[in-house]
């Protein structure tokens, strides 16, 4: 035998197929101890089903797993925990209305006393820099704060391997570098890290090695402090990433204006918007950053009219004040709007294309005397499906059978084909692999040119710094004011997304620095 | 006199609470896990003619309760086999379970028409009996009723205090997220479910053996599915559980009080039966308006069917 150190995971030929999709196809990686090693790859190229597969959640259909050397057939989670597999998952696996003590309490295969563990949680807390208290709930904690949370449970089983996937897409700026400092600590002492992710340069920061997925294979590995952003990419989507045309304008009058907006939310787990005033001007396009939870989804609701205001003036939409109208009058003024969930708000999964097209295009002399005209819906979802690219079993295909990004890229075109005076879109890209997400930006860009105001909310800052031309940040349901993108950076919306921006309101800003740090 | 009256206004006020506590305890831990079991009123009305039968055959009346547990057992097995394994709707399956437990009973029991099982005398427990008017009322009572009250702090022990109740509530909060831990959610779906069917069963066999003992066709009379409302009215709480019991038991105490006494009261006597049923849904409606109770105390995935991923 040789001398070299054995691999603390070695993955041999793992291959796990779906019933419509080869998920991972003869995937083999090797994760040394205490190495940080990335898995990078677009959304669907297979990563989380290889986590799945490492962690015991999913069983392969062939390939060999070596665990320290020998071979393993990992039967579940828990199975997986014994070995000393730690997993930080990317949807949050918490369990909201129960406390911090007792949602590790359940992860942990121990009985005993909650105050003794919660002590046990303190210290680790203390030790890696996760400030968390142990005897609040869930529901009452910011993302960063159940990320600890999930983190800390791990780490109180003394894992050898953490695996942690697509973490620092909930985080702050600031929160990311504190993140990276715990992981690295965590690697010094000897514990290896899978890191997964999409966002090149935190594995060129963070990760010592980088394997690269691609449709479920692996097409290279690398040393990410070797390679450039763009090599990477390459490896990732197979060509160049593309970089979106700007168009020179100069914006016009005010088409959508909110002023003095402040609601109570009647959901327990909700946020209270407090006097949000914004501008969005003919052929502008302005970005609302912020991490979620922290007004978004509230003031979503409020813009586009599913809850509408009790008073009429603090929404002016091309100056009709429009608070008490529902959605559709408003769109009948010329608003259109994507909302962040695709399946159920976005569009019906059960209907057709055809039908979602219908269901906001209706206005598009889709009917007439109140009934469909068939050929008219048909030819209008064509025609958007055709220009957006969307790859689709046609205008009759159900919603539900379209990806993500696919999705995305109609209900997108469904509103842009409308004209839209002012456009509303949370989270344009979100899960939408890299190709199709720069489209929708161009588009973005392409509709701003023609008139259009375009309010973008969105967690991703390198997205709204590509395409806006002003950019706000929303924390505990305030808004900051406005920056033109080219006199800010990342650093100073970073900052204000913990809630710290000139002539904030001291007492919230506290809060959400702690939150955020 | 007047002592008297009260004494036996809450005596009966006790009795008539007890089998929905006992019903609605279980059902409220089988909901805790994320399982609907409409078929609460079905799996007493077994466990009603089953203790009964056992009962006059045997002459044991703990056989007898034995028999309405077991009972109530196979049936909630029935619908956990059907909404847990099979994944079918559970709504539905509880609907089908309550219509099939109903007819059930009262095929089996068709033999049993009027007959008469000899009365059970109550328990007296000595010193706190001679409370004067509760001590009568509380302490001179019939063994379930106590053990309805052993059930209601177990109940409250288990859910909150203990670790499996704390799995469970996790089970019936994010069955995902309880199974990417590692928990075995079908398992301990079933679990639930299946003591839930014994508490039914056991509420049932109350009715049948000790409350009147005596078979009469349709004898539940719709409280299982007071139960199961009393479960969601009172936000998932036991204590909750159990006040709106004895709000119920009073109403229908009080009523058969009015209709017995002789009153000139121009109302159809159907009128008054109806009472307790409204005024335990009413007032619990009332006290469930708020929200944000509801929404910490429901178990999230209540009545969606999970499939482990393989």
């Amino acid at each position: 035998m040789n001398d070299a150190p054995t691999a603390r995971l070695e993955l041999r030929g793992i291959t796990k197929t779906y019933p419509s999709v080869v998920a991972n196809d003869r995937v083999s990686l090797k994760v040394m101890p205490g190495e940080i090693h990335a898995v990078l790859g677009e959304n669907g190229a297979g990563k989380s089903t290889l986590m799945k597969v490492i962690y015991g959640v999913t069983h392969p259909g062939a390939g060999e797993i070596l665990w320290e050397g020998e071979r393993v057939r990992i039967r579940n989670p828990a199975h997986a925990r014994a070995l000393g597999i730690g997993m930080v998952f990317q949807h949050f696996s918490l369990f909201e209305t129960l406390t911090v003590v007792e949602n590790v309490a359940l992860a942990l295969e121990l009985s005993g006393d909650l105050g003794l563990l919660a002590r046990q949680i303190e210290q680790v807390s203390e030790k890696y820099g996760l400030p968390v208290d142990p005897r609040r709930r869930v529901h009452a904690l910011s993302v960063g704060e159940r990320q600890r949370v999930e983190i800390i449970r791990c780490l109180l089983q003394k894992p050898k391997l953490l695996i942690m996937d697509e973490p620092t897409s909930v985080l702050t700026p600031g929160a990311v570098q504190k993140l990276f400092e715990t992981l690295r600590q965590l690697a010094a002492e000897g514990c290896s890290i899978l890191y997964i992710s999409h966002k090149l340069d935190e594995i060129q920061q963070l990760c010592h090695v980088a394997t690269v997925l691609r449709d479920g294979r692996v097409t290279g590995e690398c040393v990410p402090a070797n390679e450039t952003p763009e090599s990477m990419a390459r490896l990732m989507i197979g060509k160049a990433l593309p970089v979106p045309e700007l168009r020179p304008h100069s914006p016009g009058a005010p088409r959508l204006q909110v002023a003095g907006l402040s609601r109570d939310s009647d959901d327990p787990f909700g946020v209270e918007l407090q006097d949000i005033h914004l501008d969005v001007r003919a052929g502008e396009i302005v970005g609302i950053a912020g991490v979620s939870g922290n007004g978004q989804k509230e003031l979503l609701l409020a813009l586009s009219g599913e809850e509408p205001l009790a008073e009429r003036y603090p929404i002016r939409i091309d100056g009709v004040e429009a608070g008490r109208m529902g959605p559709r009058a408003r769109r009948r003024l010329g608003l259109g709007f994507v909302p962040e969930e695709r399946l159920g708000r976005g569009a019906v999964p059960s209907l057709s294309l055809a039908f979602n097209g219908l269901l906001t295009a209706h206005g598009q002399g889709l009917l007439r005397h109140g009934l469909i005209r068939f050929a008219a819906m048909r030819a209008f979802a064509r025609r958007c499906i055709e220009r957006f690219d969307v790859r689709c079993g046609g205008a009759e295909a159900a919603a539900r059978s379209l990806s993500g990004g696919n999705l995305q890229k109609f209900i997108m075109g469904r509103e842009i084909l409308q004209s839209p005076g002012v456009l509303i879109v949370a989270q344009p890209t979100w899960g939408v692999d890299v190709g199709a997400a720069a489209f929708i930006r161009q588009q973005l860009i392409d509709l701003a040119a023609s008139g259009t105001a375009i309010l973008v909310i969105s967690e991703e800052l390198e997205e709204l710094f590509e395409i806006c031309d002003r950019l706000m940040v929303i924390a505990g349901g305030r808004l900051s004011p406005s920056r033109r993108v080219s006199e800010t950076s990342i650093e100073e919306i970073g900052l204000w997304m913990s809630g710290l921006w000139p002539g904030a309101d001291g007492q919230a800003t506290v809060e959400r620095a702690d939150a955020a740090s | 006199m007047d002592g008297n009256i009260i004494t036996s206004i809450l005596f009966a006020t006790v009795v008539a609470g007890t089998p929905l506590i006992i019903v609605a305890l279980g059902e409220l831990v089988v909901e805790k896990s994320g399982v609907l079991n409409l078929g609460a009123e079905g799996m007493m009305s077994v466990g009603a003619i089953a203790a009964f039968a056992v009962t006059l055959h045997s002459g044991n009346l703990w056989l007898g309760v034995g028999a309405g547990m077991l009972a109530g057992v196979a049936m909630a097995l029935l619908f956990a086999f059907v909404a847990l394994t099979l994944l079918g709707n559970q709504v539905a399956t509880g609907l089908a379970l309550s219509i099939l437990g109903v007819g059930l009973a009262a095929f089996i029991g068709k033999p049993y028409e009027s007959e008469v099982l000899q009365a059970v005398p109550p328990i007296r427990i000595p010193f706190l009996a001679d409370i004067p008017v509760i001590g009568e009322a509380l302490w001179n009572q019939q063994s379930l009723v106590y053990f309805s009250w052993i059930l209601f702090w177990a109940v409250l022990w288990f859910l909150f205090r203990s670790r499996a109740g704390l799995v469970l509530r996790a089970v019936g909060e994010s069955p995902s997220s309880a199974h990417a831990i590692g928990y075995p959610v079908i398992r301990i779906r079933y679990l639930a479910t299946l003591f839930g069917g014994a508490m039914a069963g056991l509420g049932g066999a109350f009715l049948s053996v000790f409350y009147t003992p005596l078979w009469v066709e349709g004898m539940v009379a719709g409280r299982g599915w007071i139960a199961v409302a009393l479960v969601v009215f009172a936000t998932w709480r036991p204590l909750r559980v159990l006040l709106g019991a004895y709000l119920f038991g009073g109403v229908m105490v009080s009523q058969l009080f009015i209709q017995g006494s002789g009153l000139d009261i121009n109302m159809p006597s159907q009128f008054l039966s109806s009472l307790p049923y409204w005024a335990t849904i009413i007032v619990l409606v009332m006290i469930s308006r708020n929200r944000n109770l509801v929404r910490l105390n429901a178990p999230v995935s209540l009545g969606q069917p999970f499939k482990p991923e393989s």
